[in-house]
């Protein structure tokens, strides 16, 4: 029998049983719409986070607490303002190129008013080490850390929120208990489906917010490199600096690259353990269809008995029944994906999150749903070749 | 017993033999059950044979055999010449396919499939083109009387018109054998007579042997040569 005319013949089977045959494949069905929907949204958070980090300037680099292990607890910082100031003279050039940051979650108020948010303690020139724009007012200067000035710079949201559509610069909010004026808005950076959006951030002077969050350590030190190629040096220069401060476990830096990299590996081991767990289903599936083919095969029996008279061959048999198994498993594969990339689309369209569909899930799950059909057809498909004629005749 | 002597009608090649057969079912440790004994007969192209017999006589078992969907325990079955017991698996489904055409008395058809379907389906298992297999069912279709029923399905059709398919579908092949197993088993007697006037006219009109393996005596009666089975042995009509 040519595989064209055993692909007809499978097909007219699981035609024959139009309900059955939907209802074997739905297992397969949803275990590749899984997969798919699944690897897409972990591969959009990726591809989001990524883009945020990035976002923030090719040549920023991150001075971090402890020795650089992601994988364990996060280390206590034992980074201080002196540690800032340290690398602020041991890093000449153009402009500033150091900031030390603090951060705390807060109430912020005005005119009653109240949204409780992120706010971060900032060298002064912050905006410009870690490239962020001010779209109203300005940013602060040395004297206002120094003097440890209650001013703040807010997003576009927590001003909006505050004040509606009045002019936020020069007017009061609280923030902890004290009163802050407020010297310039951020600009607008857009939703983030992850984490707090960076229009809800609120600025003040490292000094102050130290002050404000009672703490002693500053948490994060950003350096911008002067270019891309000076990089190598100012990560030697910032170790040799603090390393003369600190013990060697007590700080890492990072460039954007590796943080980069870092997440990004992380992302893609969780986007597979997705995938992984939603190929579980598909597996589980995969039983769905062994189940049922046995069935088939035990309730075609004559079938098969009268097929063999006819002059087909054990190899013919088997080859219809694993050709039936494979074409539903392929079919449940295509609804399956078409499903999966219809919902990756609404996901993406009616909600934060991104979902980004990609190659490699939909080969996986085209694939994967093809072999489980494969192995799962085996066994039924032997036990029918192997059927002998005269009993299967016989058979009723 | 000199069956080969006698006026046969055949055109005298010999198509299957049968020499000393023997078949034991064995049920379960230390019962056996000795369906043939030891059964030797002929049958030559174009020959007409009717085996008779009552239930239990062996004539089912001795249909698996000669139909080469079984082989024998003891003894040869020879077909063109060549032993059953010397083929393979893939060798026996060629010879079904090619040299015998089964009519079997529940019909055997497909219930999915339309009459054109089910007449072609022995031609799937061999090389030959979609279209061929068509002219080749519809022709064979037209040959049993259903030119206008190509396209029902056998639920659609009298008892008398699917054993009608069921015998354009043993033909279909062309085959040097039609073996039919109680042809007439499920179907009144006037539908009985005209099924075996049909395959009586196609084993005339090809050529075909035609072997019927049936328990009535009217049957039995219309073939040129009967070979009567009783308790696994050939009673009457074989070869000794």
């Amino acid at each position: 029998m040519s595989p064209r005319e055993a692909l007809r013949v499978a097909l007219q089977a699981i035609v024959a049983n139009r309900l059955r045959s939907f209802l074997t494949t739905l297992g397969v069905v949803i275990g590749v719409m899984s997969v798919v929907l699944l690897v897409s949204i972990g591969q959009g958070a990726r591809a989001e986070i990524t883009g945020a980090i990035e976002g923030l300037g090719s040549n920023l680099l991150f001075v971090l607490p402890g020795d650089g292990d992601f994988g364990g607890p996060p280390a206590r910082s034992e980074f201080t303002l002196e540690d800032v100031d340290a690398l602020e003279r041991a890093l000449p050039g153009a402009g500033p190129r150091v900031s030390g940051q603090v951060l705390g979650t807060e109430p912020v108020s005005a005119d009653g008013e109240r949204v409780v948010t992120s706010v971060y303690g900032v060298s002064a020139g912050h905006e410009i080490v870690v490239d962020r724009a001010i779209a109203r007012g300005q940013g602060f200067i040395v004297s206002d850390v120094v003097a440890a000035r209650r001013i703040a710079i807010v997003g576009a949201d927590v001003a909006e929120s505050l004040f509606g559509d009045l002019d936020p610069i020069g007017r009061s909010v609280t923030i902890g208990g004290s009163r802050y004026r407020i010297v310039g808005v951020l600009e607008r950076v857009g939703s983030s489906a992850f984490g707090q959006s960076p229009d809800r951030d609120v600025l003040v002077p490292i000094t102050a917010g130290l002050r404000l969050l009672s703490v002693s350590n500053v948490d994060t030190i950003f350096v911008r490199a002067d270019t891309a190629a000076s990089i190598p040096d100012d990560v030697a220069l910032i170790e040799r600096v603090l390393s003369q401060r600190h013990e060697a476990d007590e700080f890492s830096v990072f460039t954007q690259e590796e943080i980069v990299g870092v997440i990004d590996t992380i992302l893609t081991i969780l986007t597979f353990f997705l995938g992984a767990i939603a190929g579980i289903s598909l597996l589980v599936g995969g039983v769905g269809v062994s189940n049922i083919m046995l069935v088939s095969v035990s309730e075609r029996t004559r079938e098969i008995g009268l097929r063999k008279a006819l002059g087909a061959r054990t190899r013919d048999v088997t080859t219809q029944f694993l050709l039936e198994a494979v074409a539903l498993t392929g079919l449940g594969g295509v609804i399956g994906l078409g499903l999966g990339v219809g919902l990756g689309r609404i996901v993406a369209a009616f909600s934060p999150v991104p979902a980004e569909v990609t190659t490699w899930s939909v080969v996986l799950a085209l694939g994967v749903s093809t072999l489980v059909g494969l192995v799962f057809g085996v066994l039924p498909a032997r036990r029918a070749g192997r059927l002998d004629p005269v009993e299967a005749l016989r058979h009723d | 017993m000199a069956a080969a002597t006698e006026p046969t009608g055949s055109t005298g090649a010999t198509l299957l033999e049968a020499e000393g057969v023997e078949r034991v079912y064995r049920m379960g440790a230390d019962v056996e059950v000795r369906a043939l004994k030891g059964v030797t007969f002929r049958v030559d192209e174009g020959d007409y044979v009717a085996i008779v017999g009552s239930s239990g006589s062996g004539k089912s078992t001795l249909l698996n055999l000669i139909g080469a969907l079984d082989r024998p325990d003891a003894g040869h079955v020879r077909y063109d010449g060549r032993d059953v017991r010397e083929m393979n698996d893939t060798e026996l489904a060629d010879l079904r396919n090619r040299r015998i055409g089964f009519v079997f008395q529940s019909f055997h058809l497909l219930s999915r499939m339309t009459a054109l379907d089910n007449v072609a389906m022995p031609l799937v298992y061999r090389a030959s083109s979609p279209k061929e297999r068509r002219q080749r069912a519809r022709a064979a279709l037209e040959a049993v009387g259903l030119g206008d029923r190509m396209d029902h399905r056998p639920t659609e059709l009298s008892g008398g018109q699917q054993q009608r398919v069921a015998i354009a579908r043993a033909l279909v092949t062309e085959p040097a054998l039609l073996l039919a197993d109680e042809p007439t088993g499920n179907l009144d007697t006037s539908t009985g007579e005209e099924i075996m006037a049909l395959l009586e006219r196609i084993q005339a009109d090809r050529g075909m042997a035609l072997v019927v393996i049936t328990h009535e005596p009217e049957i039995a009666g219309r073939a040129k040569r009967r070979i009567e089975l009783r308790d696994g042995l050939i009673v009457s009509g074989g070869v000794a």
